[in-house]
């Protein structure tokens, strides 16, 4: 069993996501591993990318603090080295084509295997696009993750049978970040995944509360969260071990009261 | 596999949440190209209300003056609206209607797509929401005006560089925010298939008409056609119909700027790299770690980090030619063509006169080209006169 199998297994997961190098690397490497002590079954480093056109305001912040602060793609994998001794949690990158196109895809997921990496989650590489990228890195071990949007209707059936991993399942239109109801009808959506395919499915965009937390992890295999821990990670900089470990706990508790 | 390349370039690479929607717009926009109804009413909005066809006109005095080949200059300045953008808007805008929108959103970075949008969309009925950068909503403040006065709301966009690129990503995120009812009215040749192919077949008007003109008057092919760059359109529109014609020279003419040797230029093809962004694998000026770079240039129109697919498929395959043209090339071409031929035309358009300034003596008197001139000048007169060091106001 891999690392992102085992996040999954007989359990409903908790995916937690922070940008890497906001505030700093250290400041990174520590809450990854503050989270996974708190409950979290897989974590999500953000790969800051100048123009993050999937993401709202909060982690657009979070990307310009990063950049703002001089990290790169080569320190984030040094960070990533140095965590990977530390701990066995599934880690998965989030980020954008083109700082992965750019720095060469050979380059790039061979370098993910070295550190320790299980897989990437590249927004804006649809399904139609997934090959040139997917050829390379499925050849290092690094699954690419698909997603599914409230759009994707027909498409469902099609973006399951060959995902890997776990499927993203996007909770509602537009970009990244908190909202206060999640209108999407995610039953239907996740029927028609299950119809032909096993791996889990997990949902994100826009959860924050315990609440919706517990609601999600009723029907789906995870729950991913990502702007409110952004946000807290804004307010408290280098100093939000505490105020992380318990969101995360508080959430990944909602998530094991989820009925089965 | 992958649909609408050119070479290794295009492609759709966007979110999931757009994926249906663009394939929605290529099947709306392969059957309303071939449906003679929708041809009929676009011709009849491009005759009888933007204006068309643009005039063909002989720069007579500067075809002296430089002492070579004959200039023609493609009036698309004198468009309803002041510029060629009115020829893709008109179409899109009317197709979206055709599609049951009832909203339309766009980018822009001079203010000319953004005027010519909130412009069809006045006329045909629609809701218009504009993006603009901030720092573009200052310099062209005029345009935003106009913009509301046309009834479309005005978003200043304060993320990034606030500007032109920054108004693409917020012009996105809104599209994937509300699509049912909402078309993304692309300004420019570029972003994932289908744009950059329906905005050149759009725009392809101003090289069909010229060809033809340009055969009338000299009763022959001219020597080279030249437009400004930024994402594109302009220039595609120009030079699509003399693609096959091989011994016409293609030359399109980038911002650079303070300098290409400089950090502050716009200068895609000549300083970027191979990358994917806004939809699209094209050229884009960027970081060694794909980081897309802040670029410069006195012309908010050509202000953009990217190219166009097909341009960057035309310079691989060597057919068209891309100078840099600077900032202070750009303003005495603009102060020249107002003192040659009494046409003050728009500073992304000058950099093309800029660059024919320096070819046309080079070639025989013979031979003919052809300068688009994309668009006039009246909303640059005041950022020119500050960058000759007066202040008036607008």
């Amino acid at each position: 069993m891999n690392r992102i199998e085992k996040a999954f297994a007989e359990k409903k997961a908790f995916v937690a996501f922070l940008t890497a190098g906001d505030p700093s690397l250290k400041a990174t490497e520590e809450y990854i591993l503050e989270m996974e002590k708190a409950g979290a079954d897989l974590i999500e480093i953000g790969i800051p990318f100048s123009d993050p056109i999937a993401e709202g305001p909060v982690i657009q912040e979070a990307d310009l603090r990063a950049l703002s602060g001089g990290v790169t793609t080569d320190q984030i994998f040094s960070m990533v080295e140095r965590v990977r001794k530390k701990t066995d949690i599934a880690l998965v990158f989030m980020t954008y084509l083109n700082p992965v196109f750019h720095y060469g895809y050979e380059r790039f997921f061979a370098r993910c295997q070295e550190v320790g990496i299980d897989g990437i989650i590249i927004p804006d590489l649809p399904f139609e696009e997934k090959a040139e990228a997917d050829q390379i890195s499925s050849r290092y071990g690094v699954t690419l993750i698909s997603m599914i949007a409230p759009t994707s209707q027909e498409r469902i059936a099609r973006i399951a049978k060959e995902a890997k991993g776990f499927l993203y399942v996007v909770s509602s239109m537009g970009v990244t970040g908190m909202r206060s109801e999640i209108k999407t009808d995610l039953d239907q959506i996740l029927e028609q995944i299950r119809a032909v395919t096993d791996i889990p499915a997990a949902v994100g965009f826009g959860i924050h509360t315990p609440e919706q937390a517990k609601k999600i992890a009723g029907k789906a295999d995870g729950v991913i969260v990502g702007s409110a821990l952004v946000k807290l990670i804004a307010q408290y900089r280098d100093r939000a071990h505490a105020q992380i470990a318990a969101y995360v706990r508080q959430m990944k508790d909602a998530v094991n009261a989820a009925e089965k | 596999m992958a649909k609408g390349r050119f070479g290794i370039h295009g492609g759709q690479y966007i979110p999931e949440t757009l994926m249906n929607e663009v394939i929605r717009l290529e099947e709306a926009y392969e059957y309303f190209k071939k449906e003679p109804a929708f041809n009929r009413e676009l011709d009849d909005l491009l005759k009888n209300y933007a204006g068309r066809p643009s005039l063909l006109y002989y720069a007579e005095k500067m075809t002296k003056d430089l002492g070579g080949a004959k200039i023609y200059l493609k009036r698309e300045d004198l468009n309803h609206t002041g510029s060629h953008k009115i020829n893709n808007v008109l179409g899109q805008v009317l197709m979206a209607k055709k599609m049951g929108k009832t909203r339309v959103i766009a980018e822009t970075g001079a203010g000319q797509h953004g005027v010519a949008c909130a412009t069809a969309a006045a006329l045909l009925g629609l809701e218009c929401e504009i993006f603009m950068g901030k720092e573009d909503t200052d310099r062209q403040a005029l345009n935003v005006y106009r913009m509301r006065l046309l009834g479309a709301k005005v978003h200043p966009v304060t993320t990034g560089t606030m500007t032109l690129k920054d108004a693409v990503n917020e012009t996105m995120r809104e599209w994937t925010n509300r699509v049912a009812d909402t078309h993304y009215v692309l300004g420019s040749v570029m972003g994932p298939h289908p744009f950059p192919t329906i905005v050149r077949d759009f725009q392809s008007v101003i090289s069909k008409e010229a060809r033809q003109q340009i055969l009338e008057r000299e009763g022959k092919l001219p020597a080279a056609v030249l437009a400004c760059v930024g994402g594109g359109s302009n220039s595609m529109g120009m030079f699509y119909h003399f693609i096959e014609d091989k011994q016409v020279r293609l030359i399109g003419c980038e911002a650079a700027g303070k300098g290409i040797d400089t950090k502050l230029h716009a200068a895609t093809i000549a300083k970027g790299s191979l990358g994917v962004f806004h939809g699209m694998k094209s050229y884009f000026c960027q970081d060694e770690y794909g980081q897309i770079a802040p670029v410069y240039s006195i012309s908010a129109g050509l202000d953009y980090p990217g190219i166009g697919p097909e341009h960057a498929n035309l310079h691989d395959t060597g057919r068209a030619q891309y100078v840099p043209v600077t900032d202070e090339e750009a303003v005495q071409a603009f102060e020249y063509l107002a003192r040659t031929e009494g046409i003050i035309c728009a500073i992304e358009s000058a950099h093309a006169v800029a660059y024919a300034r320096k070819l046309a003596p080079t070639l025989s008197r013979e031979d003919s080209m052809i300068i688009c001139l994309s668009g006039r000048g009246d909303k640059d007169v005041a950022a020119i006169a500050r960058y000759r060091g007066e202040n008036i106001s607008e």
